[in-house]
């Protein structure tokens, strides 16, 4: 063929290497560190990982009874929850990497992890 | 009132840069017309013109044909100076500096193909790099990066075979010089 043969072997080892360089990018970009997750626990242990580029609705049960946890435009919040005094909900929208959403009276907590954590914790 | 005359001497080296850099001006129109889906993804057909006059008249002369083409090409295009320019403009530095390196490869094994891959990988590498630090300041470019690889070693390839055909019809002038 006459247009392979303008190749040398040069050529195709970098065709190749680059070959490899473009496929190996495919998951470094797509599914890598910059996917940000939502780690949701229950009495201390991971009861669900969210995606948070997905909105979605999940409901965690409790001592106390059902822990609603919404994510949302890559956000996530606590939308219901049955403690006493309502601090996880009242606390509204989480953002950042590391913040954290904890609902003691039912066990349940939530932080987004992944990307550069900006903070170790973040009380309010 | 005494009438002035300016008069540049130019050199045969000026007159060829200036009609290969006319040639990769052309193709720097020809590649602007080209519809393609995504900013920033092009053929870059003028860098056709870069791979043969690196072969052979050396990388100065390829240096000043890749400038002159940036800076009048923006100019003809009506995006002198804008953001798109200087993207073409960081282009154009990595892939040079890229092109320094790989003409140092040994040409039995390593043809244009090879320059034209390289060069590829180091332009789209600098242009991500200007506008992840000038353009678009957030970490969601990097989801374009497979796009970016993906045209980077098609357009490579496709532009290296270009070079490597054009160069084995065209006579070798300037025995003296590179002349690969």
């Amino acid at each position: 063929m006459h247009w392979l043969s303008l190749l040398k072997p040069g050529d195709w080892l970098l065709a190749v290497l680059g070959l490899a360089l473009c496929i190996l990018s495919f998951p470094l970009a797509w599914h890598g560190g910059s996917a940000e997750k939502v780690v949701v626990k229950k009495s201390g242990e991971v009861f669900a990982e969210l995606d948070l580029s997905r909105d979605k609705t999940i409901e965690v049960p409790g001592p106390l009874g059902m822990t609603k946890i919404a994510v949302e435009k890559r956000r996530v919040r606590v939308v219901s929850d049955p403690g006493p005094h309502q601090y996880c909900v009242r606390q509204g929208w989480l953002e950042q990497p590391g913040e954290i959403a904890i609902c003691a009276p039912n066990q349940v907590s939530l932080q987004i992890t992944g990307g550069k954590e900006s903070y170790d914790s973040l009380s309010y | 009132m005494t009438r002035s005359v300016i008069r540049l001497v130019t050199t045969a080296e000026d007159h060829r840069i200036a009609q290969l850099a006319a040639a990769a001006i052309g193709l720097a129109v020809i590649d602007a017309a080209i519809p393609l889906p995504l900013p920033g993804v092009k053929p870059g057909l003028s860098n056709i013109v870069t791979l043969i006059v690196l072969a052979r008249y050396g990388w100065n002369t390829a240096a000043w044909v890749c400038g002159l083409r940036v800076v009048a090409g923006g100019i003809l295009l009506g995006q002198f100076l804008s953001p798109g320019f200087f993207m073409s403009l960081t282009g154009a530095v990595f892939s040079l500096f890229a092109l320094a390196l790989a003409i140092r490869l040994p040409y039995r094994l390593f043809g244009p193909v090879s320059w034209s891959i390289l060069a590829a990988f180091a332009h789209i590498g600098g242009q991500l790099l200007l506008a992840r630090l000038w353009l678009i300041p957030h970490n969601g470019l990097f989801y374009l990066v497979p796009i970016f690889a993906v045209a980077a070693l098609t357009f490579g390839i496709i532009n290296g075979l270009i070079a490597a055909r054009l160069l084995s019809t065209l006579p070798r002038i300037d025995p003296g010089v590179q002349n690969v």
